[in-house]
């Protein structure tokens, strides 16, 4: 199933784009899966994900942990911790 | 006790006279607030702030109302702003209303040390030489947003 990813900061200058539309295959069921997928394309992706430990994930409009599954999510962002304020 | 909700996400600059005039008008005894600026020094030229545009409003609302829920408060006033900033310039507002000077206070703490951890934003300095880097999160501002869940427990 297709999902819209959006990458922001360090994890979207890494990657070279802010958004991508992504179909991981049926046994990546949860974000952690999701971004391991991901850094296995390598490169960019790689370095983006290299410290999975400050890879942070929101489904819609919510923060999420990396357990979730990502079954039926339609948008994905990932990013490194926030720094607002 | 019903909260007025303000949250704004802009770029431009906002007025922190009108903003507390209209919290100090909800008839509450006290109004507390806290403006973030640009930090200078350093050789910093400039301070950009980038933000998730679908999410952040959401998490700031969500942020507000949870004060409103912690507090007897009259308003809530949460504005941050993205974009590129310079020293000196203000970033964010957090603001609170409320019949106890203790409750406005603790709220405006509260509102500050959330909007630092779970509202989605980043920033990246540009120094005057050309060189430019991600502000790390730090292990202070989150210490600081969980004393708010031990109190709550």
């Amino acid at each position: 199933m297709a999902i819209e990813l959006l990458y922001f900061a360090r994890v979207r200058e890494a990657i070279g784009r802010s958004a991508e539309t992504v179909s991981p295959p049926a046994e990546v069921a949860t974000v952690a899966a999701l971004v391991d997928w991901l850094a296995a394309r390598g490169g960019g992706y790689a370095e983006a994900f290299a410290d999975r430990a400050r890879v942070r994930a929101a489904i819609g409009d919510g923060f999420v942990t990396p357990d979730a599954p990502i079954a039926g999510a339609r948008e994905i962002a990932l990013f490194p911790p926030v720094t607002g304020g | 006790m019903s909260a007025a909700i303000l949250v704004r996400v802009q770029a431009a600059d906002f007025d922190v006279g009108a903003e507390l005039a209209r919290l100090e008008a909800l008839g509450g005894g006290g109004v507390a607030s806290f403006t973030g600026v640009v930090r200078g020094g350093g050789g910093l030229e400039a301070l950009e702030l980038e933000h998730h545009p679908g999410m952040t409003e959401a998490m700031m609302t969500r942020i507000a109302g949870e004060a409103a829920a912690r507090w007897p408060l009259l308003g809530v006033t949460a504005i941050h702003r993205h974009g590129r900033l310079l020293p000196g310039q203000r970033i964010v507002l957090a603001a609170a209303a409320s019949p106890h000077r203790a409750a406005a206070l603790e709220a405006t703490s509260f509102l500050i040390d959330w909007l630092k951890t779970r509202a989605p934003f980043w920033k990246k300095e540009h120094f005057t030489d050309g060189a430019s880097r991600w502000v790390e999160a730090r292990a202070e501002d989150d210490a600081a947003a969980a004393r708010w869940e031990a109190k709550r427990a």
